[in-house]
């Protein structure tokens, strides 16, 4: 295999990655302010058909991103006045939000099945572009995946060298303490479930706009799920995300090159890896009570009850 | 786009009005009722779409005689049973049970409906009130595999193959053996993506097939993603189920097509006139079951003619996609010169033909 084979490979590996770490990453945001949102799938169902829809109308992709956005958001704010609000359970909150964005998907998807759609374009840099393996390798890419980049610095940025990320984890560590010491641990965790709902209907966005332009029912194909496994693999490190989505990716862009070359490895064994990757983190860190301490959220998927009510 | 919506908006507004009017003046006989079940939406091209299209001719050549209503998105399994026993219970003389899962849920309900004339695609069950039919899709893919064989650059066709049964197998091998015909060098290449639709994967594994070299690719898979993504690197694609130049207008270099409008229209007429009898039907070129939409303009005329010609013997017989002699990978010989494969061995072919790359998964 040429050097060039490798660059396509991982060019291939990085497109593939990007829903993953944008879902993640807002995955990760929220679960660090303890709250758990099962329901990144329907989220990034209901980002992608809307991002969609909006693309087909305006033929605008940045304004069909932002919608896609906005519509995931507006789907957590359904599961944050549910849980926070009502105080309802998270787990099942998060299912139901994932069935529910699936169906409404679909349904709001009816007319647009099929519908061809020229998709996000790569950004050519000028002379960037043009050195020769590096250009393929980093300045390639549509909007999207610098996008995704920009997301990362800013979240690595946000949750351990800015004051209001503090904030956010010690919510995550004990509410209780946070609100004693005069967080507003209701506020803060509605801000990130938004987030995290943002992001996922952006992951949802660049699957139906720019990874594959088109809508089809069930065309998210369980990303949301590989990403919330991926934000236990990457046991709450935004880092470890970002790695652990090339890996992910890379899993499935190799599944097919091996075929193509012939090597016999069962595809449906590769597609498998992902989930026995994050089985086996987790049984590794559930071994070793330090690590899980230094970076789970203590209060994760736990309901909040101010004091004193 | 904006313009055919509008378009289509007037047809169903001035199709309504005429509807109403009709229903004043044509009360003398009821309408007899058929029903379809498709297994995804119908969109704008693809598997259910074409048999939309077939259900189209239906209301179109019995207007008023028929009232006809199809039932889509309707998962294979217990959900199937329902949706069709409604169908039948809601007074459908006849049902067409579009996609292979749906073979035991049709025949359970037909059971129970034996007044109500069953027909079933692509499956192999039948019985007193259950006809199966299907298309020799394996024709139309021969004739591609000519077009990818002559148009290659690199000799190395791509294929985006969803599950290894026999109906996927039979398209692999006779559009292999197409393209060996015209063209002795290339390979082919299979990727299984283990979905009948997951465009995501379907792009991953066509990107990762052109990555390897190949130049023309296809795929036996429900979206229009593998089509889209050869548009997207500048390299050709045979589509399949339906004309999918929309999505790859300089990809595209033909599509297999498929069309049930005659067999649909001729099964209902038998309802009509009272002469119905369960079926098996297995048509293609010759039918007007299986056709190539328009070849590209980029295949030369020396090619395309090839491809008339043959598009023709198949249709007389004098050509068949599996003549002897077929040799497996191996080289081992499956049929012998001067015979040709017999559909119970086709049915159930289970092996790549001499010519694809890589093995076969059990």
């Amino acid at each position: 295999m040429g050097l060039d084979a490798i660059v396509l490979i991982l060019v291939a590996t990085v497109a593939a990655s990007v829903p993953l770490i944008l879902a993640a990453l807002g995955e990760l945001v929220v679960e660090k302010s303890g709250v758990l949102n099962l329901g990144v799938e329907g989220m990034m169902a209901v980002g992608a058909i809307v991002a969609f829809a909006v693309a087909v109308e305006t033929q605008q992709l940045s304004l069909a991103a932002l919608a896609g956005a906005l519509a995931g958001a507006l789907m957590s704010l359904i599961f944050a006045f549910i849980t926070l609000t009502l105080m309802a359970n998270q787990v099942a909150t998060g299912l139901a939000l994932t069935l529910f964005g699936t169906g409404l998907s679909a349904f709001l998807g009816l007319k647009y099945t099929s519908v061809a759609l020229d998709g996000a374009k790569a950004m050519t840099i000028p002379i960037l572009s043009d050195i020769p393996v590096l250009g393929k390798l980093l300045f390639s890419y549509n909007g999207f995946v610098y996008f995704a980049v920009l997301v990362f610095l800013a979240i690595s940025w946000f949750l351990y060298r800015s004051r209001a990320g503090l904030v956010l984890r010690a919510i995550g560590e004990s509410p209780s303490s946070a609100h004693a010491l005069g967080a507003s641990v209701i506020k803060v965790r509605y801000l990130a479930v938004l987030f995290g709902g943002a992001m996922a209907g952006l992951a949802g966005a660049y699957l139906s706009t720019a990874y594959t332009p088109l809508w089809a029912e069930g065309m998210i194909a369980g990303r949301g799920w590989i990403a919330l496994a991926l934000v236990v693999f990457a046991t709450w490190r935004p880092a470890r995300v970002l790695i652990g989505a090339l890996l992910f990716g890379g899993v499935t862009i190799a599944q097919f090159h091996v075929q193509g070359i012939g090597i016999e490895i069962p595809a449906q064994f590769l597609s498998m890896l992902p989930y026995l990757a994050t089985i086996l983190v987790l049984v590794v860190i559930s071994r070793d009570a330090g690590l899980i301490r230094l970076n789970a959220p203590a209060s994760l998927g736990q309901p909040f009850h101010k004091q004193g009510h | 786009m904006k313009q055919n919506k509008l378009i289509a908006a007037i047809k169903g507004l001035l199709g309504a009005a005429l509807l109403v009017g009709m229903a004043s003046t044509a009360q003398a006989a009821d309408p007899v009722k058929v029903g379809f079940v498709y297994v995804s939406p119908v969109g704008d091209a693809g598997w259910t779409y074409q048999h939309d299209l077939g259900r189209k001719a239906l209301e179109e050549k019995f207007g008023d005689k028929i009232k006809v209503k199809f039932v889509d998105g309707v998962p294979e399994g217990a959900e199937a049973e329902r949706v069709i026993r409604e169908l039948a219970a809601d007074g459908s003389k006849m049902v067409f049970a579009t996609s292979f899962g749906f073979m035991n849920p049709t025949l359970k309900v037909a059971k129970a409906f034996p007044d109500v004339a069953f027909n079933h695609a692509t499956g192999y069950k039948t019985a007193d009130n259950v006809g199966i039919y299907n298309a020799r899709f394996y024709e139309g893919r021969y004739l591609a595999g000519m077009i990818a064989g002559g148009m290659t650059k690199t000799n190395i066709l791509g294929d985006v193959a969803a599950f290894p049964i026999p109906e996927v197998i039979q398209g692999i091998n006779a559009y292999t053996r197409g393209a060996l015909a015209v063209n002795p060098n290339i390979k082919m290449k299979v990727v299984w993506v283990n979905s009948w639709f997951d465009p995501g994967r379907e792009r991953e594994a066509a990107v990762a097939l052109m990555d390897q070299g190949a130049d023309v690719i296809t795929h036996h898979t429900d979206s229009t993603a593998v089509v889209a993504a050869a548009e997207e690197k500048g390299k050709y694609a045979v589509a399949y189920n339906s004309d999918m130049s929309k999505y790859g207008a300089k990809a595209q270099l033909t599509a297999v097509t498929h069309h049930w409008e005659k067999f649909y229209t001729d099964e209902v007429q038998k309802v009509l006139d009272g002469n119905w009898k369960p079926g098996n039907v297995w048509g293609g070129i010759k039918e007007g079951m299986v056709s190539l939409a328009k070849i590209s303009d980029d295949v030369p005329a020396d090619l395309k003619a090839k491809v008339e010609q043959a598009t023709k013997d198949i249709a007389e017989g004098k050509l068949h996609p599996f003549a002897g002699p077929v040799l497996d990978q191996d080289g081992a010989e499956k049929v012998p010169a001067g015979k040709n494969m017999d559909d119970e061995a086709l049915a159930k072919m289970d092996f790549y033909v001499k010519g694809v790359e890589g093995k076969l998964p059990k």
